[in-house]
């Protein structure tokens, strides 16, 4: 890890249900934070790069969030979007073994 | 888990390629073993784009529909330039050309067709192979082998005037050749054509610099060793260095005949695609024959891949092909033509509507049956085609005024075409996508209009450019569009239509949206599908809707509309606009404790608390203490009203009265899309119920006119007149029979209006009104169940892991 990079606990993995997404102020920034249904959990910045739409309130299908304003497409994996350019910035993210979210910015 | 089932398709064509694609995106890839024998050495291309090749405007490489690649990526086995020779149906088994034997569990016949050789003197060598000089026109390679040939010569020959003998007579004037058309029948694509429509083609083709000749029949090919001219019955001779054969296409069914499957003029299946000896054993595209009829065009043959590919799968065993009714769009040697159905009326009533301006090369003509197309020849100018091929496609009613059908009327006098609009001009407003910018992504290989507008995001707005959009791919593509079958679905992520969809849900009894994935996805989901397979399952099961709130739009599961900055609206329930003191005593309180930025009187007659906080959300709820108005959901929203007969001295009928009864039958009803109604107390109309997705309007005589299918948003139309009744009572049975039947049968974000089009007004009024199908007494019981299953949302208890998605932003704990 280097020296600026730091671990942030972010509360129990069930804080999320299943299959949607929760934005968490970490520090100075604003994260969204994703629970797929298969399990998978996934981190990104939390505002849609086209008009700060809350990506948190999005429906997520699969590693795909679409945001709630105008619907665009982000991989959750790799933070591109499916259509245009811009993509989000993502953060490694994971549960520990006693089930908290593990986030590291 | 079973091991996987070995399934061979014989034919890498379009037929073979894209019934493997339908099957992929079944899920077919865990329940089958593909391996696939293509004739040709490539991997799959767009037969309908060899002209293209011919004529140079495009390149072999841009024809590829699945470059090899793909066929590794998907786990498919192909023998690329591997022939199959024969069939073993005991055994199961089928055998290359060199003798290896491939074992199938179910086998895919996709042989496609070659082209028909006419009996004449001279086409071959002693050796058997065509004398040189002898083409025909129908492989990649025989492109490049008439390519090559024409270098140098100076003039060339096409024996058929049909559609692809048409367009290797372009292909060939690229080559500054003298082109010939010779043609056995009296007019040019009798297939598509009726002899005057025939008659202005050839003099434009001739003017165009291809020579035409009719009632020829050819006898021999001349030249001893190579090609130096035809001879015809008559006796006359044409001089030339070479001929194209394009006399038709006769269906590949020598294999099936070879092992006793039946084969009349192609190999004979069942509405299911099977062949009918052999349960194992499907056949599609060219070379199989269904109710009588082989199929040469591609449209017919994405329905049959659909149909195999979903009954293959077990995705939907009871999908059926029923037969394609053909329609062709296509560009002659700069000639557009349309065709559709019959050239020529067949019974005595058909009706005959028709212009014909011959001098400038233009042609319509319509052939009508009980006020529907049957039949449709448009040349020259094809302006009406996308209207028309629509009409009958889905057997639509045609408006009364025939001449609308050929002509718009009222238009500006020059419309501009696609060709003159400048490439700046801005076609999706509320994205921001300009004519250039959809013609380069057709250019990049998108080639129908929902690829488009999923790369552009032209028409994913409002939705009102979406038939412009349509139209310009079509004009880019050069009329070659290729269908996306996911227009059909209910939503893009099951590949199955509404009706198929239902069935699947209610046979294998799936209650959440992830039961639906897990079942008729292959387990994939899909988000942009999630709410409106939501819907759908909430009109199915009602109550017992097993509900998943990750399936919701956010505006769903907190209840109020998400604003621009991500705050939310809120609008308590009005009914019929009417209030009283408390409530706005009430209302005004929680705009000052909440300080709501922005009060505002709404269009449907409510009040809108704009701006409020996602944390605020429930506080605002508890203290407003109103029910929701809905005024955020693909669901009912509210009725308007006018003040009806108690104040207003116009007023026939008691509007407020209905409008309070109509809110309390359908409040909170997911449907497909929105649900704007109103009640007007006289024709004056000023509730605007003419223009709502359902009203009524009071005439004279105490009665009711029920209108359905109006709008007044993106687009403006006056609804249809569903019946006119005597009681609120009746206003409300109809009005629910409709609005079951619309969200039993719209399309997922399909309008009223967009419903009521469809189908027609007609066919909608026999079935909720005259009950032609018997229906009307289910349709009212679930309007019932619908009802009794109401709660409003605002008083639900938010408890467990969802009680914390009110909080825009969680505390970090450590």
């Amino acid at each position: 890890m280097t020296r600026n990079m730091a671990e942030v606990k972010l509360g129990p993995v069930n804080s999320i249900p299943p299959g949607e997404g929760r934005s968490f102020a970490a520090g100075t920034e604003k994260i969204a934070v994703f629970r797929t249904r298969a399990g998978a959990i996934f981190a990104t910045q939390a505002q849609c790069p086209h008009r700060g739409g809350p990506l948190a309130d999005g429906l997520v299908g699969g590693t795909v969030v679409m945001c709630p304003l105008h619907s665009w497409k982000f991989d959750l994996a790799t933070g591109e979007a499916l259509f245009g350019d811009c993509g989000v910035k993502t953060y490694p993210v994971r549960v520990d073994e006693t089930g908290e979210i593990i986030l590291t910015i | 888990m079973t091991e996987k089932q070995k399934l061979v398709v014989i034919g890498n064509g379009m037929a073979g390629a894209r019934t493997v694609e339908e099957i992929l995106a079944r899920g077919g890839r865990e329940q089958f073993q593909i391996t696939m024998f293509g004739d040709e050495p490539t991997g799959n291309y767009n037969r309908i784009l060899l002209s293209n090749i011919l004529n140079g405007s495009y390149k072999e490489d841009e024809i590829f529909l699945n470059p090899l690649s793909w066929y590794e990526e998907n786990g498919i086995r192909l023998l690329a330039g591997k022939r199959a020779a024969g069939l073993l149906r005991r055994a199961r088994l089928i055998f290359g050309e060199d003798g290896t034997p491939e074992p199938y569990d179910k086998l895919i016949i996709a042989t496609g067709s070659r082209p028909f050789i006419p009996q004449m003197e001279g086409i071959t060598l002693p050796d058997g192979r065509f004398k040189p000089g002898v083409f025909v026109f129908r492989t990649l390679e025989d492109c490049r082998a008439i390519a090559s040939y024409a270098k140098g010569k100076i003039s060339a020959a096409v024996i058929g005037g049909g559609l692809l003998g048409l367009e290797a007579a372009r292909g060939l004037q690229n080559f500054n050749l003298d082109v010939t058309v010779v043609h056995l029948s009296g007019h040019l694509m009798p297939q598509q054509l009726d002899s005057s429509a025939g008659a202005i083609l050839k003099t434009k083709m001739q003017q165009l610099g291809v020579n035409v000749l009719l009632k020829k029949h050819t006898t021999a090919i001349l030249g001893q060793d190579h090609v130096l001219g035809l001879r015809f019955a008559d006796g006359s001779t044409l001089e030339c260095d070479m001929v194209v054969i394009s006399a038709g296409i006769r269906p590949n069914w020598e294999i099936a005949a070879g092992c006793g499957l039946t084969v009349e003029r192609g190999i004979v299946v069942d509405d299911q695609m099977r062949c009918v000896e052999d349960r194992n054993i499907y056949a599609v595209g060219e070379c199989a024959e269904h109710r009588g009829q082989c199929y040469g065009l591609v449209a017919p043959l994405w329905e049959q891949a659909k149909v195999l590919a979903d009954h293959i799968t077990g995705r939907n065993c009871h999908a059926a092909y029923h037969g394609s009714k053909v329609a062709t769009k296509l560009k002659v040697m700069g000639v557009e033509v349309a065709s559709m159905g019959i050239v020529e009326p067949r019974d005595e009533d058909d009706e005959v509507v028709q212009f014909s301006e011959p001098k400038r090369g233009t042609y319509k003509k319509l052939i009508i049956r009980d006020g529907r197309l049957v039949g449709g020849i448009l040349l020259g100018d094809i302006s009406k085609a996308a209207y028309l091929t629509q009409a009958f496609d889905r057997n639509t009613p045609l408006p009364e005024e025939r001449q609308q059908l050929l002509f718009d009327l009222g238009d500006p006098p020059k419309k501009v075409t696609y060709e003159e609009m400048n490439a700046a001009t801005q076609i999706c407003n509320c994205n921001g996508v300009s004519k250039g910018a959809i013609v380069a992504c057709v250019k990049a290989g998108k080639r129908n209009g929902k690829a488009v507008m999923d790369a552009t995001r032209a028409g994913m707005g409002c939705g009102s450019c979406k038939g412009m959009v349509t139209e310009i791919v079509e004009w880019a593509c050069g009329g070659e569009t290729e269908e996306d079958p996911a227009i059909h679905y209910y939503v893009p992520g099951v590949p199955l239509t509404k009706p198929e969809l239902i069935r699947a849900i209610r046979e294998r009894n799936l209650r959440s949206v992830s039961a639906v994935f897990d079942y008729l996805s292959g387990g994939k989901e899909d988000a942009a599908s999630k709410p409106g397979l939501a819907s759908l399952l909430k009109i199915i099961w009602k109550a017992d809707y097993e509900d998943e709130r990750d399936a919701r739009f956010i505006n769903e599961r907190v209840h109020a509309n998400i604003q621009k900055d991500g705050a939310f609206s809120v609008v308590p329930q009005i009914p019929g606009g009417i209030t009283n003191p408390d409530q706005l005593r009430r209302i005004a309180d929680v705009a000052e404790k909440y300080h709501v930025p922005l009060v505002k009187l709404t269009g449907g007659q409510r009040i809108d608390l704009l701006g409020v906080c996602k944390e605020d959300l429930p506080k605002v709820w508890r203290d407003l203490d109103m029910p929701s108005g809905f005024a955020y959901g693909k669901s009912y929203r509210t009725c308007k009203s006018c003040v009806g007969s108690d104040f207003c001295r116009f007023g026939l009928g008691d509007s407020i009265a209905l409008a309070l009864k109509i809110e309390a039958e359908f409040q909170g009803f997911d449907s497909p899309h929105k649900m704007k109604l109103a009640t007007a107390g006289c024709p004056r109309n000023c509730s605007e119920a003419m223009v709502k997705d359902v009203g009524a309007v009071a005439v004279e005589g105490g009665k009711w006119e029920i209108y359905i299918g109006g709008a007044a948003g993106s687009s403006v139309r006056k609804g249809d007149i569903l019946c006119i009744v005597d009681s609120h009572e009746e206003v409300l049975k109809y009005m629910g029979r409709f609005i079951q039947y619309y969200r039993e049968n719209a399309k997922y974000l399909e309008r009223t209006h967009g419903f009521v089009q469809r189908l027609g007004i007609d066919k909608i009024r026999a079935v909720v009104v005259e009950d032609s199908e018997g229906l009307a007494e289910r349709l009212e019981r679930e309007i019932a169940e619908s009802k009794a299953a109401y709660k409003d949302p605002w008083r639900e208890s938010y408890m467990g892991p969802e009680a914390n998605q009110f909080s825009s932003l969680l505390p970090v704990l450590a």
